[in-house]
């Protein structure tokens, strides 16, 4: 019989130990296939975040660099620039590259590093047990907004990639979502397209992924996906935000 | 009188800040402090304190925020855990500068790397020079009473320092333990209502914090602290006596165990130090004459009445939860300078134990206290300074 389909050799073959429904084991997955698929898994460094994703070393057949929180942009800048043949990309959730490191990210996304940044967008801080994030919805419940996030004491959400979008210096930032199989099919090409852009030194490039966190949003993972659609897509529009080599696209 | 509950070491200090409603608390959370200002965020929703409660982005911010509203003139509380001290290092010294009596309690944690979540003592020894107060605590309700008598110790008009309450993480944060609160009006009583000092916006009498003051006036200013610390010893026993008299609870500079006549002794700080107590009865059973000493003032540090209470020890061992790499740990270097108060010193050695978590057993309080006797016996000390735990 024909083998249609195998481990990616980008991942090591031990099971994932992330929570029933949660996103971050469909992107490992995507990531050490385009790697795969790019040939170039014995050039690629990772960046294991602070967060739920800390284990990726555990995952990843390939080396892994775990930084200070937050601090993923301003070392990867460093090891790009040391390094530049080679793949380097930080993998960062949303307390991460949102809060305790909205500095390093602004600022090597305003100097157009080129390298490239998953941001898992999960709407709480998922590995402290389910916090109020930068990006938690209003209204939202979290364990530290136990009434809903209102918007007089926390705030409003974080539109991150639109926020960086508004610099000159990214290449491409894009938002995906785990939600339903064709964004599932659309995370994965604009990962492969980030990674491309690194590849052709085309600068800095970002995907932004909504991804389910059932366990931290009370909800089954069946529930957590039209939660999603009906709550976090509207908050958060998917798409290409923006792409300076496309034609038709500005520059 | 009070309650009797078991909770774990965060639920006993929430609980603790809850009775002590403060004007505003800043959070961020890290393990293993997190689910202690969680359950403090609930007391906010919930209207059981008029707390403003600031999420903020970072422990940068939260130390940040607390120093903003205790110059506004509030009582003001944050905690954290490991990394997250190290990354209010620079505000830590701001807060002590500009004589903020904010209270921290925090989680002991170990700091990175490799990165690790569970009870290690580096992270508050990092902060020992930091101009802060340090209270350390052996369980839950150590922690809670530390946390109480806190408020007293840096808001006292003659102190007016920031205050950090260290309790183990994960050992005594997260593990369930019998003990006592007290009844809210007797905490509210006892730590009063707050009364600022100097605060911003009073605008009869308009004030500047934390100017910039070069070579010609910045060492008195930090002479300042040196001698204000000397205070602290006698307003901590003072507190202390007033809050064994409503919780019947007895608390020093530090505590000593079995120690008046032992010729062998520990030097330990938290919750390590329960588990020394136990084999130490295990010695005595057995005609040795073992004690201990917990420290539970290490900032500023009791030189004199430690030096006081070894005096007639001959060999000592200091355990320390933490490493200075390259010199002794950091506990063995204040006992150091304890002996300088001693005519005759104990024989001392330095074992370090426990670091990221590891966990110390009844077996290593026993190892130190067999190579103690035999130093006694022999006089002579074959190693200073030794990780004991460890993997060869």
């Amino acid at each position: 019989m024909k083998k249609i389909s195998k481990r990616p050799e980008s991942l090591k073959p031990v099971p994932f130990r992330f929570c029933a429904g949660c996103g971050h084991g469909l992107l490992h997955k995507f990531i050490a296939e385009i790697i795969d698929e790019l040939g170039i898994r014995e050039k690629t460094i990772g960046f294991a975040p602070v967060g739920c994703a800390v284990f990726a070393y555990d995952y990843f057949n390939f080396d892994v660099i775990e930084s200070a929180h937050g601090r993923p942009p301003a070392v990867a800048t460093a090891i790009k620039r040391l390094l530049p043949d080679r793949l380097v990309f930080t993998y960062q959730g949303d307390g991460d590259l949102a809060a305790i490191g909205t500095a390093e990210i602004i600022h090597a996304a305003a100097r157009g590093e080129n390298f490239s940044v998953i941001f898992v967008n999960n709407a709480t801080y998922g590995m402290t047990g389910g916090q109020m994030a930068p990006t938690t919805l209003l209204g939202q419940k979290t364990t530290t907004t136990t009434k809903g996030r209102d918007k007089r004491m926390t705030g409003y959400p974080i539109k991150i990639s639109e926020m960086l979008a508004t610099l000159e210096g990214p290449s491409f930032i894009c938002r995906t979502s785990l939600d339903s199989p064709k964004n599932v099919i659309n995370t994965k090409k604009a990962i492969k397209k980030a990674f491309q852009y690194q590849l052709d030194k085309k600068g800095f490039s970002l995907v932004e992924v909504l991804s389910p966190c059932p366990t931290d949003w009370w909800m089954s993972p069946q529930e957590a996906l039209p939660w999603m659609k009906k709550n976090m897509i509207p908050a958060f529009p998917l798409g290409v935000i923006k792409d300076k080599w496309e034609v038709g696209n500005g520059k | 009188m009070g309650k009797i509950v078991a909770v774990t070491g965060n639920e006993a200090v929430a609980e603790a800040l809850r009775q002590i409603n403060p004007d505003v608390c800043a959070a961020y959370p890290i393990t293993p402090q997190t689910d202690m200002m969680q359950r403090f965020s609930s007391f906010v929703s919930d209207g059981k304190v008029d707390t403003e409660l600031i999420l903020v982005e970072s422990e940068h911010s939260a130390m940040s925020a607390c120093i903003g509203a205790s110059a506004g003139g509030g009582r003001v509380a944050t905690a954290t855990s490991g990394p997250g001290l190290a990354l209010m290092w620079e505000m830590l010294y701001v807060a002590s500068g500009m004589r903020l009596p904010i209270v921290m309690p925090v989680v002991n944690r170990s700091l990175s790397a490799p990165l690790n979540i569970h009870g290690d003592h580096s992270d508050a020894m990092g902060a020992r020079d930091s101009g802060w107060i340090q209270l350390w605590s052996e369980n839950a309700q150590e922690a809670y009473d530390n946390t109480i008598q806190a408020f007293r110790i840096g808001e006292h008009m003659e102190i007016r320092l920031p205050v950090m309450v260290c309790l183990d993480g994960f050992i005594i944060s997260h593990s369930i333990e019998r003990m006592e609160y007290l009844d809210d009006n007797v905490v509210k009583a006892f730590v009063g209502e707050y009364k600022s000092l100097n605060p911003l916006l009073d605008i009869e009498n308009p004030k500047s914090y934390g100017p910039l003051i070069l070579p010609d006036l910045y060492m008195e200013y930090k002479r300042a602290q040196h001698e204000v610390m000397t205070k602290v010893k006698d307003v901590v026993l003072n507190v202390a006596d007033d809050f064994e008299k409503l919780s019947k609870r007895k608390y020093g500079l530090f505590e000593t165990y079995r120690l008046d006549d032992a010729d062998i002794a520990i030097v330990i700080l938290n919750s390590a130090a329960g588990t020394a107590k136990d084999v130490i009865d295990q010695f005595r059973a057995k005609g040795i004459k073992a004690g201990l000493l917990k420290p539970r003032l290490f900032r500023p540090f009791p030189y004199e009445e430690v030096a006081d209470a070894i005096k007639n020890v001959k060999a000592l061992c200091v355990m320390d939860r933490a490493d200075s790499f390259g010199a002794y740990g950091p506990l063995f270097i204040e006992l150091c300078g304890v002996a300088l108060h001693l005519q005759e010193r104990p024989l001392m050695i330095n074992k370090i134990y426990g670091l990221g978590g590891r966990d110390f057993m009844p077996e290593h309080a026993e190892l130190v206290l067999n190579e103690l006797v035999e130093i006694s016996k022999t006089g002579k000390v074959k190693t200073f300074k030794e990780y004991i735990g460890v993997r060869e």
